[in-house]
């Protein structure tokens, strides 16, 4: 008897976005990362091409920052260095694009000041020529002005803003995308509609263009919410791709997240009648790979990770199926 | 299932509202089918009449048909531990939910010495670890013939046997498998695999023993035509193994058939093809490298294929660190998105608290309370646990979102007549509630200590913390 494959064609198409700009498009990076492109399910060749791979960035940060101990002992000697840091994430780990998060601007640490911060900003631009993205410290007052400031001395390096959010002072985030050319990220929490409401926010009343946003529609680690965040990520990618523009973006994830999990970094089961839970330095890892594996299926175009065992096993993934 | 609507299932239904099924109505039993919660032979009266009343009874079938689900559902092992795959009905868990999660079986041989032989039995035998409330395990053992030899493999497959678990049959040979049937048969084990050169044997061997078979094949044709010939000689329970390729083009067609084989069941509606798949993640044993990175691609394997569709699958690894993601992540991906997973709020007593003891509080989503619930008992710590009703949400979630209050905390404490019970005012706090602290002490009149970020230090937290100065 014949198979015939059941064939699945979407009418849509997620928009496709550049991160990072080369000389010719007045940046200093030498090569860019394009997300998106998607007509298809995740590395569904055989219903459509797959022009862009998912990227992974790594996780930097301007301060020490609370690290799983398997994570913290592959940048030990690059910790105090955001620009050493980077460079060890881009030359010895494989990172494609750096993600420098600005926490040391958060009123309950440092509080240091936007103009400050963003130096960190510069030595990373000039450290690492991939393309970059900038977080602030989560704090919605403070955000806007760091990421503003960000977005001033990147000006041309189309950056990514991490991030905008609905809880604060978006069109901030958006303008200042949108004034120096940049990228937003659009960051709900678990929500397929305060996805849809914060993109159509930034489309249609902060008027950011369809190519200049990536959404974050929230992360939670295998075995915390995995469940929550694939099958939330996985309804955006079929609304997208069912031709709802509003969703047809690119979707990030802050795989990171994984490390959270006590799985990941305790060094034994709490509970005494559980089996071995076996040396922590093998199960961390592999909880991020997991983590983002089961979400690259869902639909996720970039990555944001830190142990380095982990990057080069999703890779190898993304690699095998997408290649 | 064929049927969307409880009207279209009521039709059937012998429609008096009798009750016996344990619904007030026959239209509430019907919304019960099509969520899957219950099955026709669930309405007694419509099973006594089909017994005397052939129409019925015909009724009653074209009504199993409507309502069976679109993948068939096949059961390895007897008794308690038997497993049931496939059964599934949609491609996406949010179209309605996954149903019966995928079985790992893990591999011996029959030439292993019988110390490693015992050993990894009873690894799989033991396995246990905590997670929502309950223990998750792992269901089966695989045993491969690589003797060749009749006797040592049915030797080998009595000795798993005796560990109780449900088996997968490896062999190739008939004549292995043959000497190896006619002891175990009775167990129902998955006989693997019928291939292109052995198929005859096989179906005879299904069918005289009647044990499910895996039906092996890489090419799609040659897969559906051997499961239309078995099904049509009278095989019901079949798998479908499409050979899982562990590396490069390998991989990208094994993933291709997978999602192929269970997309054109469900949507294309094709029925010859609309079994349970198996996928081998052991393959990966296959690739180059030490140890862990095997056993790492093992686990890479598995959970591509727990998230894409597969029913059954056979591991080699049963370290901590490939078991522990896979079991979570299965777990995860069957969890029914249509049950808000929540425990009641109220007061618990873990492990016989006297008035000298903690009191803590929680919140009601299952997963914070059965982590907390769980640290607190196998840490042997006597106290008491207040369970906020935080409609089933997290510590952070709820403090965030306005659930988890102050207000509510001192209801909930006047419910429970926490005051009563103990001779002292001090109240325990999530470290991630720590905003609320001050909030709380207004509110009660009790002194509020913030505890630990994560419930599984609280022990160590107690030492220096309890009783208080
Ligand atoms: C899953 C999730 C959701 C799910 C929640 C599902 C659910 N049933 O809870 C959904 C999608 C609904 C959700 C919604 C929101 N979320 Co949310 N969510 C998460 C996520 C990803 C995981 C939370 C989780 O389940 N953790 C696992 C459980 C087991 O942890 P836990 O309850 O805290 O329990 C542990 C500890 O607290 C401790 N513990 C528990 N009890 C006790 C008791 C004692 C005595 C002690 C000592 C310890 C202790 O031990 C437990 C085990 O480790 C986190 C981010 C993250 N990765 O952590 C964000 C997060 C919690 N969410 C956040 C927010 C802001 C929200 C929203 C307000 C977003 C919005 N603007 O709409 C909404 C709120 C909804 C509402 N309340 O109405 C923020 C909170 C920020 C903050 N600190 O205030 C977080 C941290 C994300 C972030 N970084 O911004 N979310
Ligand atoms: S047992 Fe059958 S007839 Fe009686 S109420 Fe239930 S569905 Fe209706």
């Amino acid at each position: 008897a014949k198979f015939e494959p059941y064939k699945v064609e979407y009418p849509g198409k997620i928009n496709e976005v550049v991160l990072g700009a080369t000389k010719k498009d007045g940046g200093t990076r030498d090569k860019v990362v394009v997300l998106g492109g998607e007509k298809s399910l995740p590395f569904y060749l055989f219903d459509a091409d797959q022009p862009n791979l998912p990227a992974i960035a790594i996780d930097i940060f301007d301060r020490k920052p609370m690290l799983a101990k398997a994570v913290r002992e592959h940048y030990e000697d690059v910790l105090e260095d955001p620009a050493d840091w980077a460079r060890k994430a881009v030359k010895e780990y494989g990172a494609d694009l750096i993600t420098l998060h600005l926490i040391s601007t958060d009123p309950l640490l440092e509080d240091t000041p936007a103009s400050e911060a963003v130096k960190v900003l510069e030595d990373v631009l000039q450290a690492v020529k991939c393309p970059i993205i900038v977080g602030g410290s989560g704090n919605k007052e403070k955000d806007p002005e760091v990421l503003e400031k960000a977005a001033e001395v990147a000006e041309g390096e189309r950056i990514m803003l991490a991030s905008a959010t609905l809880d604060m002072d978006w069109e901030r985030i958006a303008n200042a995308a949108k004034n120096h050319g940049h990228v937003v990220l659009s960051w709900t929490q678990m929500d397929i509609n305060s996805q849809k409401t914060l993109n159509r926010y930034l489309l249609k009343r902060a008027g950011v263009s369809p190519n200049d946003i990536v959404m974050d529609p929230t992360t939670a680690a295998l075995g915390y919410g995995i469940d929550y965040a694939f099958t939330n990520m996985e309804r955006i990618r079929i609304s997208g791709l069912k031709g709802d523009s509003d969703l047809a973006f690119p979707i990030s994830s802050g795989t990171t997240n994984a490390w959270g999990a006590r799985e990941a970094w305790m060094k034994d089961s709490p509970i005494e009648e559980d089996s071995d839970w076996g040396p922590r330095e093998l199960r961390g890892p592999i909880w991020e790979i997991v983590t983002g594996l089961t979400l690259s299926l869902a639909g996720v175009d970039l990555f944001m990770m830190m142990h380095p065992g982990a990057v080069a096993v999703l890779k190898e993934v993304m690699y095998t199926l997408g290649g | 299932m064929k049927v969307r609507s409880p009207l279209e299932v009521y039709k059937f239904l012998p429609q008096t509202n009798c009750g016996e099924c344990g619904f007030d109505t026959c239209m509430s039993f019907a919304a019960h089918i099509i969520d899957r919660s219950v099955k026709p032979e669930n309405c007694p009266p419509l099973i006594r009449d089909a017994e005397k009343d052939a129409k019925i009874k015909k009724k009653l079938e074209q009504l199993q048909a409507l309502t069976s689900p679109e993948i068939a559902e096949v059961v390895i092992g007897v008794g308690d531990s038997a497993v049931k795959i496939g059964g599934e009905d949609v491609i996406h868990r949010h179209e309605m939910t996954y149903f019966n999660p995928t079985a790992f079986f893990y591999d011996v041989w029959d030439t292993m010495s019988e110390k490693d032989l015992e050993e990894k039995c009873r690894k799989v035998v033991e396995f246990r670890k905590f997670y929502v409330g309950k223990f998750l395990t792992l269901d089966g053992i695989a045993v491969r013939c690589t003797s060749n030899n009749p006797d040592t493999y049915k030797s080998v497959v009595e000795k798993v046997a005796s560990y109780g678990k449900p088996m997968v049959l490896v062999a190739l040979n008939p004549d292995c498998m043959r000497a190896a049937l006619e002891s175990v048969a009775d167990k129902r084990p998955l006989i693997y695999a019928a291939t292109e050169s052995n198929w005859k044997e096989f179906l005879k061997l299904a069918l005289e023993f009647n044990v499910p078979v895996a039906i092996r094949a890489k090419d799609l044709d040659t897969l559906k035509s051997l499961a239309v010939t078995f099904k049509e000689a009278g095989v019901k329970d079949i798998v479908l193994d499409p050979v899982t390729e562990p590396l490069g083009e390998g991989l990208k067609g094994t993933f291709e058939r997978v999602v192929n084989l269970r997309r054109t069941a469900i949507l294309g509606e094709d029925k010859d093809i609309a079994f349970p798949i198996m996928v081998t993640p052991i393959s990966a044993w296959l690739i180059e490298g030490d140890e862990v990175e095997k056993a790492y691609w093992e686990t890479v394997l598995g959970s591509m294929f727990i998230v894409k569709y597969a029913d059954i699958m056979i591991f080699r690894s049963l370290e901590p660190y490939s078991v522990i993601p896979t079991v979570t992540l299965r777990f995860n991906i069957y969890t029914d998105p249509r049950t808000p997973v929540q425990v009641d709020p109220g007061l618990r007593e873990i492990n016989n608290p006297t008035p000298d003891s903690p009191v803590f509080i929680t919140t009601n989503f299952a997963l914070t309370y059965y982590t907390v619930e769980s640290d607190l008992t196998s840490a042997g710590i006597s106290c008491y646990l207040l369970v906020l009703n935080t409609e089933g949400l997290g510590v952070e979630v709820s403090v965030a979102g306005g659930q988890f209050t102050a207000g509510k905390v001192k209801e909930l404490m006047e419910e429970t007549k926490i005051a009563e019970k103990v001779n002292h005012k001090y109240l325990v706090i999530p470290g991630l509630a720590a905003r609320l602290q001050g909030a709380i002490e207004d509110e009660t009149g009790w002194t509020v200590k913030v505890g630990p970020m994560d419930s599984g230090r609280i022990k160590g937290w107690l030492e220096t913390n309890w009783p208080p100065k």
